[in-house]
């Protein structure tokens, strides 16, 4: 019974596809789960647009919506409506075909992460042999969409926001995938499958998390500020800073291509969230293995952990203000990366030390010194003196 | 031939010759993009995950906005007025027939091309890593040096400027 609910929609799927010719069933299964994951994930978007400012709100001391619907319920199919019955403005100048193919090449490359990412017990897209590998590599191609967004509108804030945008998305990349190695060197494996797979054991009733490691702590932690700065949320919202640049690379874009930015940037935040939860906190595995916990489905507790992770997103949109351009260079290449790269020699002496307290000691001093270190070296450099730029008139 | 073969073919060809042909650069790099994810496209089909997608993360995510950037920071946003064509493309013309001519005769005469299928080599991600990681540690450790030290000389070249300026 129990597995029966955990595997419902495996199940399900292969009556439908069983129901087709059998020349036609792997196509059929394809669409089907890739109709399924947009679907999916297009209502937790619409979900969250009603959480984020709810929320938001609740810590501005306001309502937030509460206009349509129940408690506001209904203001995404309403904002919906709204952007889908705009008028589509171009600017007479910009380049109409990169213009347009700007938010669809950002929209299709956020949703092509999840086709490794593993949302509950056998519900994964394509188990592939370099899943990890795979999802930063099309994380690479939102870098190309924001410019194409950014220069196609022939606009000076446009295009600055997207130089902003990639020159933070490349400097963040690099903390986020080495961020992400130890784990790769843990499991000893690129596949996502093998990854979710190996943390869904339990001691007693602990799980193998690998965020319950010195240097898993550390790495999911590194990984979800290089997470935050890569999709461009606050406090790293420099590329979109509305009172600065208005909304950055996608200022000249009006009506439902201004919702695709929004839906993709969503969709791409929720892409990253859930590669750290296949990483870090176990993917679909429960917290602990008393019978009652993993009674519960494995899809369950997979979006569970995302809405968790989201809660944070939008905890810390509604405390931080946002990061200075030369503040944001100094966290990713003075704390952010040194860190990583002593975090991967942690991870090397875990793995070789025997199992106790010992180690526990060891390799927590490893996390927490540099990170003491480093936070104080920061702290005392701030010089304050006028900024020479080289390269811009 | 299957016809996600032929797809790709398509867009990759098109891509590096629309690279070639159109008059605004920046048009150039995407349709240039388009070419190198075709290319990515193909390993994959081929079942060469790890170089398609180390070509789609270096190709794709690396050179095409490094290009993109060089050409912002060089070049006007209006296209040039200088003619696509050089005026001696017959010569070009030649010289790439003559280079086609020696590479086909090439291919046509050396021992790779007698169809005989090969066994399909099964190079997984893992077996790759355990190549670089022991035979080939020493050219890996020697790259690392070398990108290193170029990374270092970049930053060196940016940074120290300030007392020229005063």
């Amino acid at each position: 019974m129990t597995q029966a609910i955990d595997q419902i929609f495996v199940l399900t799927k292969h009556w439908l596809v069983g129901l087709v010719p059998v020349g036609a069933q792997p196509l059929c299964s394809a669409i089907l789960s890739v109709a399924a994951i947009i679907i999916v994930f297009a209502t937790l978007f619409a979900i969250t647009t009603w959480l984020e400012r709810k929320g938001l709100g609740r810590m501005q001391n306001r309502y937030g919506p509460n206009r349509v619907g129940p408690f506001g319920l209904l203001q995404p199919i309403a904002d919906g409506v709204k952007s889908l019955t705009k008028e589509d403005i171009v600017p007479i100048t910009a380049d109409h075909a990169v213009h347009f193919l700007a938010p669809v090449l950002l929209v299709a490359a956020s949703l092509m992460g999840y086709a490794v990412l593993p949302i509950g017990r056998n519900m994964v897209l394509v188990n592939l042999n370099a899943g990890v590998l795979y999802f930063f590599a099309v994380g690479s191609l939102m870098e190309l969409a924001v410019f194409m967004a950014g220069w196609s509108s022939r606009s000076k804030y446009s295009l600055l926001g997207a130089m902003r945008a990639i020159a933070q998305m490349i400097s963040y990349e690099v903390p986020l995938v080495l961020a992400s190695i130890v784990v790769i060197m843990q499991a000893g494996s690129l596949s996502t499958v093998s990854i979710v797979n190996m943390q869904a054991t339990y001691s007693g009733i602990w799980p193998h998390w690998f965020v319950f490691t010195p240097w898993g702590f550390a790495g999911f932690v590194l990984f979800m500020v290089a997470a935050t700065a890569e999709s461009n949320r606050s406090p790293f919202d420099l590329p979109e800073g509305e009172s600065e640049i208005i909304a950055g690379y996608y200022t000249e874009y009006s009506g439902f291509k201004f919702a695709l930015f929004f839906l993709g940037e969503y969709i791409g935040m929720f892409a990253t969230s859930g590669m750290a939860i296949t990483l870090f906190l176990g993917g679909w595995s429960a917290p602990f293995s008393f019978s009652f916990l993993t009674w519960i489905p494995s899809y369950f507790w997979f979006f569970a952990k995302l809405l968790a992770l989201i809660m944070v997103f939008i905890w810390i949109r509604g405390t931080l203000p946002r990061l200075r351009m030369d503040q944001l260079m100094n966290l990713a290449w003075e704390f952010i990366l040194p860190m990583t790269l002593l975090n991967l020699l942690t991870a090397g002496i875990w793995h070789f030390m025997p199992a106790g307290s010992l180690r526990w000691l060891v390799c927590g001093s490893m996390v927490v010194v540099p990170c003491i270190l480093l936070s104080s070296r920061m702290k005392h450099k701030k010089k304050l003196q006028v900024r020479i730029y080289h390269y811009s008139e | 031939m299957t016809v996600s073969f032929l797809i790709l073919a398509v867009l990759t060809v098109a891509g590096t010759a629309a690279a070639m042909g159109l008059r605004n650069a920046v048009h150039c790099v995407l349709a240039l993009t388009m070419g190198f994810a075709g290319v990515a496209a193909l390993y994959l089909q081929l079942g060469a995950q790890f170089v398609g997608l180390a070509q789609i993360m270096v190709y794709v995510g690396a050179v095409a906005i490094l290009a993109v950037f060089a050409i912002m920071m060089t070049h006007s946003p209006e296209s040039a007025n200088s003619p696509v064509f050089s005026s001696q493309w017959s010569w070009g013309c030649i010289v790439a027939a003559a280079v086609f001519a020696v590479l086909a005769r090439a291919i046509c005469s050396s021992a790779a091309s007698a169809h005989v299928q090969p066994p399909q080599p099964d190079a997984t991600v893992q077996q790759i890593g355990d190549a670089l990681m022991h035979r080939y540690v020493l050219p890996l450790e020697i790259m690392g040096l070398l990108l290193t030290a170029a990374l270092i000389g970049a930053v060196v070249i940016a940074m120290d400027r300030r007392e020229e300026m005063k």
